[in-house]
């Protein structure tokens, strides 16, 4: 039906901005790889924050766990009015035995009794008006720059996990690839999970309509992305940045031309992080509530 | 609010705060569902009004007086105004007091809402579901259309909207108002919110909780219930043409404040609260249905020993309840036909039994008659043996008697010469 003048349908958008900013929102992240990659320090400058506590801190004994453990810490943080409210789980452990057979299983486990935690909430005929959230968004996946290939570890894990939750996977330690070492680690990375059929976020098979995919193949062009992680703030051309003091010069973590950071900031926060949630809800969710309901 | 967690300061921009921007750009993109339900008697005005709300021509034909029950007619319309694309469904309440009976008026507009919230739940429960593309239809908001006597709210309209305040959000409405006047106006709102409340009438008021929308939201709980008016024809007042109704005694212009409340309705219903309407009935209406119809499923939360049960349990022990009735149905129908089967047989027996006997019994019969037949034969073939021997006694006689007696004859012969 065509409008003939002014209604006002419009001002839904801001009912709906002022009703989410009131009751603010979740977002679970957790970091994948072996220890040593930076994980924490990762976690830390994405959200400008000591949101996570580093395992080479001098004075902490923290030795490699046995078994692969997993830490989640909450924290609350705020920008511009919104309050999001933040969970890192922490997977210490993973991948540093000598046998690491099945070490993905704890992972798995977690992800999928956070799952069922919300479908037990769903199926009350009691349930609370807004359900709490302790679903993972997204699993950061830690590359070590190696400069070949990815390894069988890596492939395993990416194969199983990319079915339940979305996986990003990141060279981590970027800064030991020249430019040309990281453009072909890359390309070699990408032809594997090609090859082995992981389908990493953001999937080709969710992209909604040709301006989502066009945005999204871009991104899948240069995943994985090249970061390097750094929490203290130096000087360089009189302006103060983050980044990473070596004798040879300074890294910028938020230079486009030194790392890919930004892209992954950028992906995760400022531009997919609600598509994350919805993927984790529609798709991931919905595939284990019908494994579920359909196995008894 | 933090629920306990630590707050922890940002030392610099992260970028989070666009995620309501985020939040907002998705469902732009999948559109909003919105449904209205008028109700009112037959010429109230709603079609009138509702095409002035939305400032278009819906095409809805205006119905007769004369229909033997209330029936419900839902259209769906897609509006877009920029970039937001509205789905807009109109449910009318067609034949709402005309009859003569008006006991079972406000049934078909419940059994059509607890519809709506059915066709979700059985989608929410489904195993392989698809809820984020689903067409909501479930009610959002209902304008109630009170007649503009000027006295109190009719008994019908008392019913019907105390069997639906648990169910909809009421918005209550006089339509036609230009038939009122200001001072008359006054004592009829009052009237009809005190009648409202000491009934126990629960309307949907406009939130308060939020300091944005608060004040205005505030004043206009005062103002109910609207009193409207609504027109399809423009007239030209000044050098401008606005919605209007001409009388030979004035115009009635419809988004003139001093006029009526159309502009206060227009404001509270779509740009101000609509959000909030949906936000109601998906977590309070829907909530309180889904809940009233698991248990009457004969689901429970808690199990009998006071231990949570999940839904998923019961809804398995459910399952197999049923499977077990039908398992014993099939065997009981599987019993049934056996025994008929064998009461069959034993019928075909008895038959069969009976049809050999008569066979024998024929048979025995048909031998005896052939016996006596036969001995009949015989009896008949011996008397004819025995004549043909006398025959032949006889004519030899005869022919020995013939030879002695010719010259009788002869003489007898001359003698009659």
């Amino acid at each position: 039906c065509q409008l003939f003048g002014y209604v006002g349908i419009e001002a839904v958008l801001d009912q709906m901005k002022i009703k989410t900013m009131k009751t603010g929102f979740e977002f679970n992240i957790m970091v994948v790889g072996q220890s040593g990659l930076g994980k924490s320090t990762m976690v830390n400058t994405l959200f400008k924050s000591k949101v996570s506590r580093k395992a080479s801190q001098p004075g902490q004994e923290e030795r490699i766990p046995k078994t692969v453990q997993l830490q989640s810490v909450t924290h609350v943080i705020e920008e511009k009015g919104v309050k999001m409210k933040l969970t890192v789980t922490d997977t210490p452990g993973f991948g540093d035995q000598i046998n690491n057979e099945n070490c993905w299983d704890p992972i798995i486990k977690y992800i999928n009794e956070q799952y069922e935690r919300y479908l037990r909430e769903e199926i009350l005929i009691t349930r609370k008006r807004k359900i709490p959230d302790t679903r993972v968004h997204g699993c950061v996946y830690f590359i070590p720059p190696t400069g070949h290939w990815l390894r069988p570890l890596d492939l395993e894990f990416m194969q199983r996990l990319s079915k339940i939750v979305n996986v990003v996977p990141v060279i981590a330690k970027a800064d030991t690839l020249t430019l040309e070492e990281r453009a072909e680690f890359k390309q070699r990375i990408q032809e594997d999970l090609k090859t082995h059929a992981i389908s990493v976020y953001p999937q080709e098979d969710f992209d909604q309509d040709p301006d989502d995919r066009a945005l999204n193949d871009r991104i899948r062009e240069e995943i994985p992305f090249a970061v390097v992680g750094a929490d203290q703030e130096h000087q360089v051309n009189g302006k103060r940045v983050l980044g990473r003091k070596t004798k040879w010069g300074i890294i910028e973590v938020e230079n486009p031309a030194h790392c890919e950071f930004p892209l992954l900031r950028d992906l995760l926060i400022r531009s997919h992080l609600q598509d994350l949630k919805d993927i984790t809800h529609n798709v991931h969710y919905e595939s284990y509530r019908v494994r579920r309901l359909n196995e008894s | 609010q933090n629920d306990g967690y630590r707050t922890l300061s940002l030392s610099g921009h992260v970028g989070f705060g666009s995620l309501p921007d985020q939040l907002v750009k998705k469902s732009t993109k999948q559109g909003f569902c919105f449904n209205i339900l008028c109700i009112g008697e037959t010429g109230c005005g709603k079609s009138t009004l509702i095409n002035s709300l939305f400032n278009t021509n819906f095409d809805d034909p205006a119905s007769m007086h004369f229909l033997p029950s209330v029936r419900l007619r839902a259209q769906t319309y897609e509006l877009q105004e920029s970039n937001v694309l509205l789905k807009l469904t109109i449910v009318n309440t067609v034949g709402f007091g005309d009859q003569i009976n008006k006991e079972d008026s406000y049934q078909p507009i419940v059994d059509y809402i607890d519809a709506q919230f059915e066709a979700y739940l059985q989608e929410e429960l489904k195993i392989k579901r698809s809820l984020f593309s689903y067409h909501d239809t479930r009610i959002h908001v209902c304008l109630y259309f009170i007649s503009p006597t000027g006295h109190s709210l009719k008994t019908l309209d008392l019913l019907t909207m105390k069997s639906l305040d648990s169910k909809v959000n009421i918005i209550p409405i006089i339509g036609k108002a230009d038939s009122i006047s200001k001072t008359e106006l006054q004592k009829f709102k009052n009237k009809i919110m005190s009648e409202l409340a000491s009934n126990g009438i629960q309307i949907y008021h406009f939130p308060t909780d939020d300091e944005t929308v608060s004040k205005i939201n505030t004043i206009m709980n005062g103002h109910l219930p609207f009193a409207v008016v609504g027109s399809t024809e423009e007239v030209k007042i000044g050098n401008k043409t606005v919605r209007a109704r001409q009388y030979p005694w004035g115009i009635v212009q419809v988004e003139n404040e001093n006029h009526c409340d159309f502009v206060k309705l227009r404001e509270m219903l779509i740009c101000t609260n609509m959000e909030d309407l949906r936000e109601q009935t998906h977590a309070r209406h829907y909530e309180l249905y889904r809940r009233c119809r698991l248990e009457e499923m004969g689901f429970r939360d808690i199990g009998p020993e006071n231990k949570p049960v999940s839904l998923q349990e019961a809804y398995e022990a459910k399952r197999h309840e049923f499977y077990l009735e039908m398992q014993r149905k099939e065997e009981e129908m599987r019993q049934q036909f056996v025994q008929r089967v064998k009461e069959k047989e034993v019928m075909l027996k008895e038959a069969e039994q009976q049809i050999q006997t008569k066979f024998e019994h024929r048979m025995l019969m048909h031998q005896e008659v052939k016996l006596k037949l036969e001995r009949k034969k015989k009896a008949l073939e011996d008397e004819i043996a025995m004549f043909i021997e006398k025959k032949a006694n006889a004519e030899l006689l005869q022919s020995q008697a013939s030879v002695s007696t010719p010259v009788v004859s002869l003489k007898r012969d001359k003698d009659r010469k």
